[in-house]
């Protein structure tokens, strides 16, 4: 039944899509009656009626009633959460890894404030649409954050991400925000490096290295100094022979306080110093990475520092770390206070999401707080959350209907909805089965 | 106690040697394999179907008994799994762990003299982290930079062996061939370094073709040699032995497997034809991302498929990459494994095989047969491992939770009917690791204290170490190849 309507959806999606848009009939109204819905702002409900309506959430209950003319989706036996927010990736930046001319994530040169990534996010990208059968709703698309460039020079600023939902037409329906963080790649010491004019790693002493670390770092404290006079300036209206800067410009958000700074550090010392420097710069900072975030937790709890873990299911750092430091860093965090959420840092892992979320709980994280790792605290940590992250009245209607638990391997999702419209879980790889499922025997 | 503890590992040098002072980590592994009763477990046995509240007698290494309640005999070790969940040992078809440096010897397009077998790194942190996922057999294979690569070895998982422990007793060795990107170099150029042949899929083909024209005509020649002596000739002057050649010559002769890394449907075909032409067999498709197209051909030629869960489109050829690939050539009757290619991937293989029920619809027994079974029959090793039956090797692990579902947690993992992987122990040695660690740190700086003018020995603080990749970029192979430093671009 339910594979049917996806079905009948798809095709009519494939119908539209030769068609202009504006010829297409949208519902607006949707009920979802009698399923399990886990809202994350209280408990669950065990027989409740999710209703969407334009595009939002017009109300959640046990007792809701059902506008006239919804279109009404029988929830029996299916479970409603809100959809997953992947906090790192680069969807819509980079289609196929290997080949450059379908990658647009890193800029060239090491101080690109001025790159924003919505500007580059392909909205047809076969990655959406995988990504979202998986049950993620919307992304941060973050550019640079591999800390090098196309030539293997330093990325130092990267450029601005862009939050956007995983269903529309064109970026600008897409576009929850465009600029939501600046992406810093701090600066490391480095004893071993990768060579390119040899192509082959290459030993540092250290004292050469931690040289070449200072000097980035200043580099860096003088763009942020120039970058805080040019908006003194700006906000004074300047002199009259006051010359424009665009790179300077796009820094101003961040020195106001406005932009928070996404900083890649995966170290506890490069956490150390970058968390030290934006509070002497008084800069906001939400840290990226945090492989060894649990070294420095008391200081990033005193400092209020939100985490976006990469992936837990990643190696140590260290060959004598615990085989599953990573596994169980969300719950030694959680304990201590410090605020984190979970992203794949990555494409075509982004379906990982969930089960990085549920390796969390099989190694200590409450299930609910693995949940809201990659819902609801995404959301809060970029300043979103009063549009996403939860099911509650007033937000936009980003809802996934599984047949199960949303984090588990085996969960299917039934029912998508983005901005309030019911999205098609169809995609590339779905596609391809069925065409060589039905392939005849040679 | 060498074992259970990743600090003895190989850290620094300097830390290495100061540990082997360490009483510490010098207990002695328990050589003697003790009796073992597993208790009150769910049994997934792979073979014959799930035994609820089951007992495993362990003796000599061995699955000794198998059954409902066995009678715990006297010296036995009683290992109560209620609650828990037993498996046969993971059994990971394409590794690239316990290797010393690089896994490419891509200087040349047949690189078949090249053998992993001399470079087995005992001490390769990443095997106790595999067995810690449950990992206790792996392929370990040479990387794919080469349209013939090099010679490849199975092993078991022997944590705290010396090197020469490793192999897997009687395991017929392989050799690593690949097509596609890699061999082609597509993705990438060495500086300074001029362009190699091949760079297309029909130059792969023809050193594939030329390789093995040079080894039929070799082996004629040590035949016809062989021939004269034993007829009696005396004082012939043999052939000049080529070591480049003679495994080519073993995989003429079936006596060593062909493990080809590739993608495209094409070259999948190619490399089939290839094979008929010279007699010989490919035993496993490596990767083979798109052998959901030619599942037909793969059944038709007896060949294995070892592949992915849901890695795609980090290069063109793993564009029409799909989750349900093993699934779907499961189902039209293709020998599958799904295998990791990755140290990090394979702790989790169990989670990966669980993949197959999501997209494509297998059943548990058939998505836990992609990591245990499945690989034991394509790398030959199916009389000695691949499910819980009697006789056949005690390599187990037992899990916290059905082991399909990205909850389970794994306990203990048993190789030879050892406990060479345990949970408790090791979270309970962690104080005692770190405290020691401390310990030889601070002892270091007081010896490069009290010696000031002596040049300091480049003492190595944790985080000097080079950096994972920046993002959670996943590849094929071990490759250097498509590895661009980029991580952002990955």
């Amino acid at each position: 039944m339910s594979g049917k309507l996806a079905y009948f959806f798809a095709a009519s999606l494939f119908l539209c899509a030769g068609q202009r848009s504006a010829a297409r009939q949208t519902v607006s109204a949707f009920a979802i009656t009698h399923a399990k819905i886990v809202t994350l702002a209280g408990s669950p409900i065990e027989d409740g009626t999710l209703v969407i309506k334009d595009g939002k959430i017009a109300g959640v209950g046990a007792a809701v009633e059902v506008p006239a003319g919804a279109q009404i989706i029988d929830g029996k036996g299916l479970q409603v959460y809100p959809g997953l927010f992947d906090p790192v990736t680069q969807m819509g930046l980079s289609e196929i890894g290997a080949v450059s001319s379908t990658v647009d994530s890193s800029e060239i040169g090491s101080y690109n404030p001025d790159v924003v990534a919505a500007t580059a996010i392909l909205p047809s990208s076969e990655h959406i649409p995988v990504t979202r059968a998986a049950g993620i709703t919307e992304v941060l698309a973050v550019p640079g954050s591999g800390g090098f460039d196309f030539s293997g020079n330093r990325n130092v600023i990267g450029g601005q991400a862009s939050a956007f939902h995983l269903a529309g037409w064109t970026m600008d329906e897409m576009q929850i925000k465009r600029n939501v963080a600046m992406v810093l790649n701090w600066p490391q010491i480095e004893t071993r490096t990768f060579d390119f004019a040899t192509f082959s790693r290459k030993e540092k002493p250290y004292a050469d290295a931690k040289q070449e670390y200072d000097k980035q770092v200043n580099e860096l404290t003088d763009w942020i100094e120039r970058a805080r006079h040019y908006a003194q300036a700006i906000g004074h209206g300047g002199p009259s022979d006051f010359e424009r800067d665009v790179k300077l410009e796009a820094l101003a958000p961040v020195i106001r306080g406005q932009l928070p700074l996404l900083v890649f550090a995966d170290h506890a010392r490069e956490i150390r110093n970058a968390v030290e420097f934006c509070d002497k710069q008084k800069l906001k900072m939400i840290l990226a990475g945090g492989s060894e975030a649990y070294k420095v937790k008391e200081l990033l709890r005193s400092k209020n520092i939100s985490v976006i873990l990469r992936p837990v299911l990643s190696l140590p750092i260290e060959e004598d770390d615990p085989y599953d430091r990573l596994l169980t860093q969300p719950a030694e965090l959680l304990q201590s206070g410090v605020k984190f959420a979970i992203g794949s840092f990555d494409n075509s892992f982004a379906r990982r999401l969930g089960q990085n979320a549920a390796n969390a709980v099989a190694h200590g994280l409450p299930y609910d707080e693995a949940l809201k790792a990659v819902t609801l605290y995404p959301a809060q940590i970029f300043g979103l959350a009063d549009q996403v992250g939860t099911l509650e009245t007033g937000k936009i209607a980003n809802v996934i209907v599984t047949n199960g638990d949303p984090l588990e391997l085996t969960t299917e999702v039934k029912y998508l909805f983005i901005k309030g419209q019911l999205t098609s879980t169809d995609n590339k790889h779905k596609r391809l089965y069925e065409k060589y499922s039905n392939r005849p025997k040679p | 106690m060498r074992y259970g503890n990743p600090m003895s590992a190989r850290c620094s040098l300097i830390l290495a040697a100061l540990l082997a002072c360490a009483s510490f980590s010098m207990a002695t592994p328990p050589d003697a394999s003790s009796i073992i009763l597993i208790q009150n477990a769910t049994i997934l046995t792979v073979s014959h179907g799930t035994l609820e509240h089951g007992s495993i007698l362990i003796k000599d290494g061995k699955i000794a008994e198998v059954g409902p309640s066995i009678k715990a005999p006297k010296d036995a070790k009683v290992i109560d799994a209620a609650g828990q969940f037993v498996i046969p040992g993971i059994i990971d078809c394409h590794s690239h762990i316990a290797i010393e440096g690089g896994v490419n010897e891509g200087s040349v397009s047949v690189s078949s003299i090249a053998n992993i077998a001399e470079v087995l790194d005992p001490d390769d942190i990443d095997i106790y982290r595999d067995l810690a996922g449950g990992v206790t057999t792996a392929n370990i294979l040479h990387g794919s930079a080469n349209a013939i690569g090099g010679q490849t070895m199975v092993i078991k998982l022997r944590w705290g062996q010396p090197a020469a422990k490793l192999p897997f007793e009687g395991a017929l060795p392989g050799i690593k061939f690949a097509l596609g990107e890699n061999p082609k170099r597509s993705n990438f150029s060495i500086p300074g370094q001029p362009k190699r042949y091949p760079a297309t899929r029909m130059g792969v083909e023809e050193t594939i073709r030329g390789a093995f024209t040079e080894a039929r005509d070799y082996k004629n020649s040590w035949d016809a040699y062989n021939k004269r002596v034993a007829a009696g000739e005396k004082n012939l002057v043999p052939p000049r032995r080529d070591l480049r050649l003679e495994p080519l010559v073993e995989v003429l002769e079936g006596k060593r497997y062909v493990h080809a890394h590739c993608y495209r449907e094409d070259e999948i075909l190619m490399l089939l034809r290839v094979a008929k032409e010279f007699g010989f067999k490919v035993r496993t498709f490596q990767h083979v991302l798109e052998g959901y197209k030619v599942a037909d051909e793969l059944v038709a030629a007896g060949v294995g498929a070892s592949t992915f869960s849901d890695w795609w489109a980090y290069k063109v050829e793993a564009y029409e990459a799909i989750p349900y690939n093993a699934a779907l050539m499961t189902k039209r009757g293709v020998l599958v494994s799904v295998n990791s290619d990755d140290a990090e991937e394979a702790t989790h293989l169990n989670q990966e095989a669980e993949k197959a029920i999501r997209y494509g619809g297998l059943t548990h027994e058939e998505a836990l047969k992609l990591i245990t079974l499945n690989p034991a029959i394509q790398l030959g090793i199916d009389k000695r491992v691949g499910s819980i039956d009697v006789g056949k090797d005690a390599d187990l692990v037992i899990y916290n939770h059905d082991p399909l579902s990205a909850y389970a947690v794994a306990q203990k993992t048993i190789v030879d009917g050892r406990v060479l992987f345990d949970r408790d122990k090791d979270v309970a040695e962690r104080a005692a690791v770190e405290k020691e660690k401390k310990e030889l740190l601070e002892k270091e700086k007081k010896a490069a204290e009290k010696k000031p003018d002596e040049k300091k020995p480049e003492t190595k603080t944790p985080e000097d170490k080079p950096k994972p990749p920046s993002d959670a970029v996943k590849r094929d192979s071990g490759e250097e190849m498509v590895s661009s430093p980029d991580g952002g671009a990955r």
